[in-house]
């Protein structure tokens, strides 16, 4: 079976990719990915607030001590190769790409127009395939108004486009009061693609200490459907290329995002619990499925139950919610 | 073969660095150990050779820490001797550890080059800084003694010095003046390797080699002689030092031939025909030029000998220097030899001068008298040059004079002249005062990098810290000129002043050293407008009649909005270009964000980025503030102390804290270094800009905030009802909660808002959160400023309520304990510090009859350090008697206290049974067998020793009179041997084993930072595997010593390890458990500290994780279980959980490892999970052992 997909103008194997997550860590686990099978790798997100963070934490942890008492103007040794910048990340990124024979893409989450451009940069010259923007933002401020906050997300992609000639998907949350509008926005400023959708880690609540905990959950199967809808409404409007990012477990789940519109299916929790042979079973049963069912190939498939082409394109939209709250009410009378 | 000069760099450096840099490149092994304020030279060693920079024969010098200054000695001795290009560096205390190699080293002729940045030895106090007492006592040695007196000689001698070694077969030790020299700042120009290598003769060095000991050529070197030969054999190494000074002389030739500087071994300045000459050497020096040359341009016939080459001495060398014309020499020695004829280099002079004349070398002999200068750094100045030059103008100069201080009891010192200044006028001289944490030294180190290294200005700093680790106060001492800056000492007169804090001008003079005219910076938290209105009356005074210039800047209000939290220095530093025409602003603003680039770089592209801004920032908000004509001030600067203080306070210790120590006369001091208890509660520092406030409507009074508070400076009491009479209207107490025997008694919780540091581990340790609101818990941070005077007087009323005491609590654990005062507070540690809550528990528990030992260290600075110390006393007067001695010998120390009270307890027990008849047997009996095991039975002793004196009045005759001053040795004392992780697992381990091998009754406590905090990071044995330290700049490899396990080996000693921010209640229980051990207890306690990298804020979370992890496992081995049939092994913390990747993330000393080298990294974490895992099993095993008891063991028949 002919599994083969283009994402973000890469030709893929088949649209099965390890996604930004722990797995990427190490470049073992990076090998036993490919092993695997995965078609691609992305890299967990270079985190720029994180690298600031903690280049002045440790400024100030190092540094306030310094000059300050006469036996001692130092506590720690100089050691030249100690940076808190993103050479860690550059360089593990560099053996990632040197070592696998996929791409490999780097994610990258900034908190300055500076910081986003000059690491996007530095990702491409350090041999990342693609690089998925992850604007991962919690819009907490009041004063901060939803035009505001996109335009210069656009201006950020447009800038970035600019300045890197590698790919760029768009890792987007799904809380955008006007997310088509958005989506054409990010195509018109030069995304290559868009990845459907980020996970926000909300902390829970430790009622006994009465602390927050802030650990990670791993995604489950309920967490598709939101990414088929919006896969189903964008590919629908949209010729970017588009990846299904969370709540792909089984071979159903990555079939469902490819029917929805797909060009490519990111997996890391269930990789997380299973291990990366879990990607190969997915892989097979895909294939499996799609020769049982006699299709030609997945571009066959991708696509077919969008909103374009969905025999009940109003389940997307407004009257799927209004059909389920009309059961509910029935169940409830 | 000569570089020409153009090709030398000029570089702007210390006095140790400059060594260093000649140094590593002319050793092949170097061994080392950290001590002030040599440590340095030995860390650039050991960083450059971590680069794989390389010596001058193309490798990379092998750079090696031992335990103690005695081992790195002996390792030069062993190197040396195997044929290696060896060198190592020390002072004081480390120098005199050195001399039993030193003399087998010159003994046995070997070429070897050590560098000394000298210092005071310890004598009635210990002193971190110069003078010459440690080379002086190696003068016997047998090696030659070279001395440079400014940064360009340390580095040009230390050349030298290696030079003539080699050829001259004697080992050299050169040495610097430590501080004025070893920490200066100087531009100077810097010796390539190809001038190295035109002074390092192969040839030399082979020749070295070839007399190592190598099995191929085997010979026999360190025989033991007997008196038939020894005596000339001894003889046989003259010629040797007879060839010295002229190989010294040929090494300086050569030198001036290729670097066109030139040196003599008594170098002279002054007038051709002088008549009075001064003869000295070290850094004095340069003060000393500036005077004579400034009194020759007057006319006077003054001179100067600079003693570059002290031993050999040399007198032919010293006759060349000397004019004919002399009439009088004073020779000033910066070192004092008590009981002596005169102190080392006068005795030397008049001896050369006396032999001189008598082998008519000299026409006539001049009249010589010695004097002593510049102990432990004492300021030497123009005036105390021309001061002796005027006493040697009398007819009767006095002789064994002091000069630069005030000596109203021998009356020995040299009255002080008027201040006499020798600077060019074109000549800027700056002070900066800034504390520690706004990073103002950094910055002014990086001003005078930009002003040496941009212009042809010279430039030199110095920088004069306090010896508080929270709050220091910093300042630095710039000059810049066109001409050479020889002005070794403090700037007298400034021409710009830049005030970092305003909280400063009502603690000191600022002002006084201004000229008229000078620019004054000051940050002020206020708007330009009302900035004058703040300032002090003596302030603005000196701004109004020195016509000052004066101009004002929110550097915090700026920093904030860049996201620099309080580092000021770049805002400040920004400002001083600006103002002060130094350099062309713009091009001093590209040169400051060139330094930003370079140090801040590393910590990422945002935090430079910030630094611009607030580079661009400052000048917008800098303002020029146009004075009235007349002071309008109403308030004046506060006095330093509270008029309350007692009288030796006023007097003495008031005087140190307003920075006027130097004034003080001789009589003001103890002469043995014995100082009274307690004061720092008269130092009133105000460092904590936030304080914690106590809720009790949440409280749940556990009292942990007390427990880990590092200062003391957050108290519980519980006390009567009735004592709240008079309490101030805002004074808060609550009823006593959860203890029945405390039922009905109120509560206070109270923090001493002035001695706060506000380092929140209180706040972080408090477990009690309003259920609806828990960001708020039972204590919460405020600003202090609106609180100050308010908590203040709370806290005045708290001190006065009741104390409750130990025999009064029910028992004691974390809660209870916390309620006893603390006999140990406001010490100058660190904010958050790791090891203070130790010592204060300590203090708590049995400081009304503890004895303490205490090694040097960081714990000796905080403990001991002066202006003002926290040991103190409780209202009965009793309290922590505490001493220091060395850092090597502190558990031989603790010990012979031990075993003087043993011995005056047995005089005193035999004493009062021998008083049977006299006194009432049954008295006497209960004496004798007194229960003391806790503090009731302390108590009722104490009552009973208190009726034992009363009834001493009354009886005569010899055992009494004995008895009377033995009898408090009837209470049982506490002896507590204290230090930290240096002293206990490296350089004190001999004695601390052989004191832990013993049966004496001593509680040891190690304050274990797993490096040596006080001298700036260095790795010792307790430095954990994968830690970064100085001398371990890659992590550590070897995984840290297990002293626990080893003391638990003899089977006798009393063991815990603890860790209060892990399970306090288990610190509480093994210090009581130790304590009452009666054999020796060993207590090692983890203690978090900022050599560790992190904000101390969060020391509590990373004591609970490394823990967790079973890195730092808790437990108590105590042998009195063996008895009972139990293991004497406890394990009080549970097998190992938690990531230990996290813990060792959260720290810096792991983290830098992971920035250089991820896989290195993943390494340790894996190694550390294993040792820890490891470590888990061996101590289950063991606590799993019930040792047999004798009669356990069965017999056969």
């Amino acid at each position: 079976m002919d599994l083969s997909t283009t994402y973000l103008g890469i030709e893929l194997p088949h649209p099965l990719v390890s996604g930004a997550g722990p797995l990427s860590d190490s470049l073992d686990d990076l090998k036993r990915l490919e092993d695997a099978g995965a078609a691609a790798v992305v890299l967990r997100s270079l985190f720029e607030e994180q690298l600031t963070g903690e280049g002045m934490a440790a400024l100030h942890a190092i540094q306030d001590h310094n000059n300050s008492f006469a036996e001692a103007t130092s506590y720690l040794p100089t050691v030249e190769e100690f940076a808190f910048g993103p050479e860690e990340y550059l360089e593990h990124l560099r053996r990632s790409a040197e070592a696998l024979e996929i791409p490999v893409i780097a994610s990258l989450n900034g908190t300055t127009p500076g910081g986003w451009l000059d690491f996007a940069k530095q990702l491409a010259a350090a041999g990342a395939a693609a690089i998925e923007l992850n604007l991962y933002h919690l819009p907490t401020d009041p004063r901060l108004h939803a035009v505001d906050l996109e335009s210069a997300m656009l201006a950020l992609v447009r800038q970035v486009k600019a300045a890197v000639t590698v790919p760029i998907a768009v890792k987007l949350s799904p809380y955008f009061s006007a997310l088509a509008s958005f989506a054409e926005g990010l195509e018109e400023v030069g995304a290559d693609g868009l990845v459907l959708f980020n996970r926000f880690y909300q902390p829970d609540i430790g009622p006994e200490r009465l602390e927050l905990d802030s650990s990670l959950h791993l995604s489950d199967r309920s967490e598709l459907l939101l990414r088929l809808q919006w896969l189903g409404i964008l590919s629908s409007q949209r010729t970017l290329s588009l990846a299904c990012s969370g709540g792909v477990h089984e071979v159903e789940d990555a079939l469902k995002a490819i029917m929805s519109g797909a060009h490519s299916v990111q997996m890391v929790s269930a990789l997380l619990k299973a291990g990366p042979a879990h990607l190969t079973k997915i892989r097979d049963g895909l294939s499996q499925w799609l020769t049982e069912h006699e299709y030609e190939s997945l571009a066959q498939a991708r696509g077919s139950m969008n909103l374009l082409r969905c025999p009940d394109p109003a389940a997307f939209t407004r009257g799927n919610y209004m059909h389920i709250v009309g059961t509910a009410r029935r169940f409830l009378s | 073969m000569s570089e020409p000069k153009s090709q030398r760099r000029m570089v702007t450096v210390d006095g140790n660095e400059a060594v260093a840099s000649v140094a590593h490149r002319t050793n092949e092994v170097i061994a080392i150990y950290p001590i002030t304020p040599a440590s340095p030279i030995g860390e650039h060693a050991d960083a450059w050779s971590a680069q794989g920079r390389k010596n001058i024969w193309g490798e990379v010098p092998s750079v090696s820490e031992l335990q103690s200054e005695g081992g790195a000695a002996g390792a030069v001795h062993g190197a040396l001797q195997a044929g290696a290009v060896t060198t190592t560096f020390t002072a004081s205390q480390g120098l005199l550890l050195m001399i039993p190699n030193m003399y087998k080293i010159a003994g046995e002729l070997t070429s070897c080059c050590i560098h000394v940045a000298a210092r005071t030895i310890a004598t009635h106090a210990l002193s971190i800084f110069g003078d010459h007492s440690d080379v002086m006592a190696a003068r016997q040695t047998g090696f030659a003694l070279l001395c440079s007196a400014n940064v360009q000689e340390a580095h040009d001698f230390a050349l030298i010095a290696q030079a003539a070694t080699l050829k001259a077969r004697v080992p050299f030790l050169h040495f610097m003046d430590g501080f004025r020299t070893s920490h200066e700042v100087a531009k100077i120009e810097e010796l390539t390797d190809d001038d190295l290598r035109a002074m390092i003769d192969d040839e030399l060095v082979r020749a070295h080699r070839e007399r190592g000991l190598r099995p191929e050529r085997p010979f026999i070197r360190g025989t033991a002689q007997n008196p038939d030969t020894f005596f000339q054999a001894r003889e046989a190494c003259n010629p040797f030092y007879e060839a010295c000074p002229a190989t010294v002389v040929e090494a300086f030739e050569r030198f001036a031939k290729l670097t066109g500087r030139e040196y003599k071994l008594f170098d002279y300045i002054g007038h051709p025909e002088a008549e009075r000459v001064i003869v000295l050497m070290g850094s004095g020096a340069g003060a000393a030029r500036e005077a004579v040359e400034h009194l020759v341009a007057k006319g006077e016939k003054v001179g100067l000998v600079i003693v570059r080459l002290y031993r050999p001495f040399s007198l032919s060398h010293m006759l060349e220097a000397l004019p004919q014309s002399v009439k009088s020499v004073a020779v000033l020695d910066r070192t004092k030899e008590p009981g002596s004829v005169g102190e080392p280099l006068y005795l030397d002079v008049m001896v050369a001068l006396r032999q001189a004349k008598s082998r008519g070398l000299r026409d006539n002999e001049p009249r010589v008298v010695g004097g002593r200068f510049g102990l432990s750094s004492k300021e030497f100045t123009p005036r105390d040059v021309r001061d002796v030059l005027d006493e040697l103008s009398k007819p009767e100069p006095m002789d064994g004079f002091s000069v630069g201080i005030v000596d109203d009891v021998s009356h020995r010192a040299l009255p002080m002249g008027e201040p006499l200044c020798t600077e060019p006028e074109a000549r800027v001289r700056a002070l900066f005062y800034g504390l520690g944490s706004d990073g103002t030294v950094g910055a002014n180190k990086n001003s005078i990098k930009i002003i040496g290294g941009e212009t042809d200005n010279h430039a030199q700093g110095y920088f004069v810290y306090d010896s508080r680790k929270a709050g220091a106060i910093t300042i630095s001492h710039l000059r810049f000129g066109k001409d050479p800056i020889h002005s070794t000492y403090l700037i007298q007169e400034a021409d710009f002043v830049a005030c970092h804090q305003f909280q400063f001008l009502d603690k000191f003079d600022l002002l006084e050293s201004m000229v008229d005219g000078g620019v004054f910076l000051l940050n002020a938290p206020f708007p330009t407008d009302e900035v004058w209105g703040h300032l002090p009356r003596e302030a603005q005074q000196a701004i109004v009649d020195k016509h000052l210039k004066f101009y004002v800047i929110d550097a915090y209000g700026v920093a904030a909005k860049a996201g620099l939290g309080v580092r000021i220095n770049t805002i400040m530093q920004t400002c001083f270009f600006a103002i002060s025409g130094v350099l062309p602003p713009d091009e001093a603003i590209e040169r400051i964000k060139h330094f930003i680039e370079k140090t801040y770089g590393k910590s990422g592209q945002a935090v430079v980025q910030q630094n611009f801004r607030a580079v661009d920032a400052a000048l917008d908000h800098m303002h020029q503030v146009t004075p009235p004509t007349e002071v309008t001030a109403t308030r004046s600067r506060p006095p330093i102390v509270s008029v309350e203080a007692p009288e030796f306070v006023q007097r003495v210790t008031a005087v140190m804290l307003a920075g006027h120590g130097d004034k003080l006369p001789v009589s003001a001091f103890p002469p043995d270094g014995t100082w009274p208890s307690g004061t720092t509660r008269w130092e009133k520092r105000n460092i904590g800009r936030k304080i914690p406030v106590w809720d009790p409507k949440i409280c749940i009074q556990c009292n942990h905030c007390t427990l880990v508070c590092p200062h003391a400076a957050i108290r519980a009491k519980v006390y009567d009802p009735s004592a709240l009479e008079g309490a101030p209207a805002s004074f808060v107490s609550d009823e006593m909660r959860g203890s029945r025997e405390l039922k009905g008694m109120r509560y206070t919780l109270q923090v001493a808002p002035e001695d706060c540091t506000g380092c929140t581990l209180c706040v972080d340790v408090c477990p009690a959160k309003d259920k609806s609101n828990p960001r708020h818990k039972a204590i919460d941070m405020a600003e202090q400023a609106p609180l100050r005077e308010q908590e203040g007087e709370k806290f005045a009323f708290f001190l006065d309520l009741p104390q409750i005491e130990a025999k009064d609590l029910p028992r004691l654990d974390v809660r209870h304990s916390q309620l006893l005062l603390p006999l140990f507070e406001y010490s100058g540690a660190c904010s958050g510090c790791g090891e203070t809550p130790y010592i204060k528990l300590v203090t708590q528990l049995f400081g009304d009859r503890a004895i303490i030992a205490n090694a040097t260290g960081c714990s000796s600075i905080y403990g001991g350090n002066l202006p003002t110390t926290p040991y103190t006393v409780d209202a009965h007067g009793r309290g922590p008697a505490w001493s220091n001695s060395l850092f090597e010998d502190n558990a031989e120390f603790g010990y012979g206290m031990r075993l003087a009270v043993n011995d005056q307890t047995s005089q005193a027990r035999g004493l009062v049974a021998s008083l049977v008849g006299e006194l009432d047997a049954s008295f006497v009996e209960a004496l004798l067998t007194a229960d003391q095991s806790d503090a009731v039975g302390i108590e009722a002793q104490r009552e009973r020793v208190a009726m034992l004196k009363s009834k001493l009045g009354d009886l005569k005759g010899p055992q009494v009179e004995r008895l009377r001053p033995l009898a408090d040795y009837l209470v049982d004392k506490s002896v507590w041997i204290i230090g930290g992780d240096g002293w206990a697992y490296d350089i004190g381990y001999g004695g601390l084993d052989h004191v832990l091998g013993s049966d004496a009754n001593v509680n040891i406590l190690v304050l274990d930072t797993e490096v040596y905090s006080n001298t700036g990071g260095q790795a010792s044995k307790a430095t954990p595997l994968g830690a970064v330290a100085k001398f371990a700049a890659a992590g550590k490899t070897i995984t840290k010593k297990d002293l626990g396990l080893e003391a638990m080996s003899y089977g006798h000693v009393y063991v815990a390890r603890v860790a209060f921010g892990a399970k306090n209640q288990q610190t509480v229980r093994a210090l009581i458990e130790a304590e009452s051990y009666p054999g020796p207890s060993l207590v090692i306690a983890y203690s978090h500290c900022i050599a560790h990298g992190y904000d101390l804020a969060h020391g509590l979370e990373q004591q609970k994780a490394v823990v967790e992890t079973g890195i730092w496992p808790l437990y108590r081995f105590d042998p009195r279980n063996v008895a009972e049939g139990k293991p004497p092994l406890a394990l009080d913390s549970n097998a190992p959980k938690g990531s230990v990747e996290t813990y060792m993330r959260a720290e810096a000393r792991f983290r830098m490892v992971e920035k250089m080298d991820k896989l290195r990294f993943a390494s340790f974490v894996t190694q550390k999970q294993d040792e820890a895992r490891r470590q888990r099993g061996v101590y289950e095993q063991l606590a799993g052992i019930t040792i047999p008891q004798n009669d356990s063991l069965g017999t056969e028949d």
